[in-house]
């Protein structure tokens, strides 16, 4: 399988980088780690005139601490962020994501920024960043915008990135000291997207929860915070009947696509399902 | 479409060609280097057939431009041999311990156990099997591809190779 021809870019600077994508517009597209872009050529599904690779640009790449904030360049990759004893620390919930995601080789060229702006509903960082609290930094010609990642995404594939825009950090409020957290993921075999998955941060009081955010991966066009399904067990101590009503707010704001992974019904239950299990785990690792 | 030229470094050897912007990583190994040990298996980043080690990174050349791979260092099957030509740690052991059978996965095993074991030179089994998930074996021999570079992580080591019980 060979893409279809295409002029290839590889400007130093981010102002060239969004100089170009802003005059060869639609045609052109940013090339991060391409491990979503260039199979997607591959089978000739995208096709665009030029790409614009953004491995040459010093600057988009590192984790670094700003106050209370862990800024993350958009090129960082999979595997830098897994070796990040800072992420680690601070943010434990990514780091047991990324190793969910596809698999070592994808993981050493696979890029954060590309994760997340892809618009994909199967990718999973964006509802792990809804759940989080985090913001995106886009840099067009018009200057930079931060936006909150719950306000990012608008569709499947569809996002707030304006045409010439480059996602170029992610910038996550450091949770809660003794927070609890967790990611489940259902799939079928290492490397897929989730049939369903749901992540959680908590942090409990007097065995009580006190604050909650639930994100959800591939249940609907786009990721989802589950508002509703976290009210639900503010206050109480995960018993079954709050677990179970948990569960059920939240399937009743997916709307999963049927496909080769299970039907509509299936993937709504098994997404209940890893609501379940995220919150019960999220607790047992809360102090 | 216009080539463009690249130049890199393959098994220590500076190469250079031409290469249109579209020509993957993989296609420019095997058929303008002709170093044919790296293989296309599924094509669609799945399968693992086709790892080389670039800059320290077990990459599926597949899915990368060959244009991208300009000024890399890169190592494939044809590259992991002692100096001496005598066979590496993981050769040996993907000998010794039968880790191949229709051998199409194995280049492709070598090259991602070899960075894996770099990183992490003495894995657990679990380590290795997790180290090694974006390789698929059609012959479905991991049994042994696990037990030929636990052999290979003890060479490596100094140590006596020693089987689990089974």
């Amino acid at each position: 399988m060979i893409p279809g021809p295409f002029s290839y870019h590889r400007p130093a600077t981010l102002a060239d980088a969004v100089k170009l994508l802003s005059t060869l517009g639609d045609e052109a597209r940013p090339l991060a780690g391409g491990h979503s872009l260039v199979p997607m050529m591959k089978l000739r599904l995208a096709t665009p005139e030029h790409l614009v690779d953004l491995h040459g640009i010093d600057g988009l790449k590192g984790i670094r601490r700003d106050g209370n904030r862990i800024v993350i360049g958009a090129m960082t990759t999979q595997h830098e962020l897994l070796a990040s004893d800072e992420i680690a620390k601070s943010l434990p919930m990514l780091h047991e994501t990324v190793l969910l995601i596809a698999d070592p080789q994808v993981r050493y060229r696979g890029t954060i920024g590309g994760n997340v702006a892809n618009g994909d509903p199967g990718n999973d960082m964006p509802a792990l960043m809804l759940t989080l609290g985090a913001s995106y930094r886009l840099e067009g010609t018009a200057g930079a915008r931060d936006v909150a990642a719950s306000e990012f995404y608008q569709g499947a594939y569809f996002t707030a990135l304006e045409p010439g825009e480059i996602l170029t950090s992610i910038s996550i409020p450091a949770p809660a000291a003794g927070h609890g957290y967790a990611y489940e993921k259902l799939k079928r075999k290492v490397g897929d997207y989730a049939t369903a998955a749901a992540a959680v941060v908590l942090t409990m009081s007097g065995g009580k929860v006190a604050g909650c955010a639930i994100g959800l991966t591939n249940l609907h066009e786009t990721p989802l915070l589950a508002a509703e399904a976290a009210r639900c067990v503010i206050g109480t101590s995960l018993d079954e009947a709050t677990l179970k009503k948990a569960a059920a707010a939240a399937e009743a704001i997916m709307s999963p696509a049927a496909d080769a992974r299970g039907p509509v019904e299936y993937r709504k239950h098994v997404g209940g399902i890893m609501v379940t299990r995220a919150l019960t785990r999220a607790a047992g690792r809360a102090s | 479409m216009a080539k463009t030229h690249v130049t890199m470094k393959v098994n220590g050897a500076e190469i250079e060609g031409l290469v249109e912007p579209r020509t993957l990583l993989v296609h420019f190994i095997r058929e303008n280097l002709q170093l044919t040990g790296t293989h296309i298996g599924c094509e669609t980043t799945h399968c693992g057939a086709c790892t080389v080690d670039l800059d320290g990174m077990s990459v599926k050349s597949c899915t990368m431009f060959a244009v991208q791979a300009a000024g890399s260092e890169i190592i494939t099957i044809e590259g992991v041999a002692n100096a001496d030509g005598s066979l590496s740690a993981l050769q040996e052991g993907f000998r010794m311990m039968h880790g191949l059978q229709c051998g199409f996965c194995t280049p492709g095993m070598i090259l991602r156990a070899q960075r894996l074991l770099k990183e992490n030179p003495s894995p657990s089994e679990a380590e290795i099997r997790m180290g090694i998930s974006g390789n698929i074996c059609r012959c479905t021999g991991y049994q042994n591809i696990v037990r030929a570079i636990q052999y290979a992580a003890a060479k490596i080591n100094g140590v006596e190779f020693q089987e689990a019980a089974e």
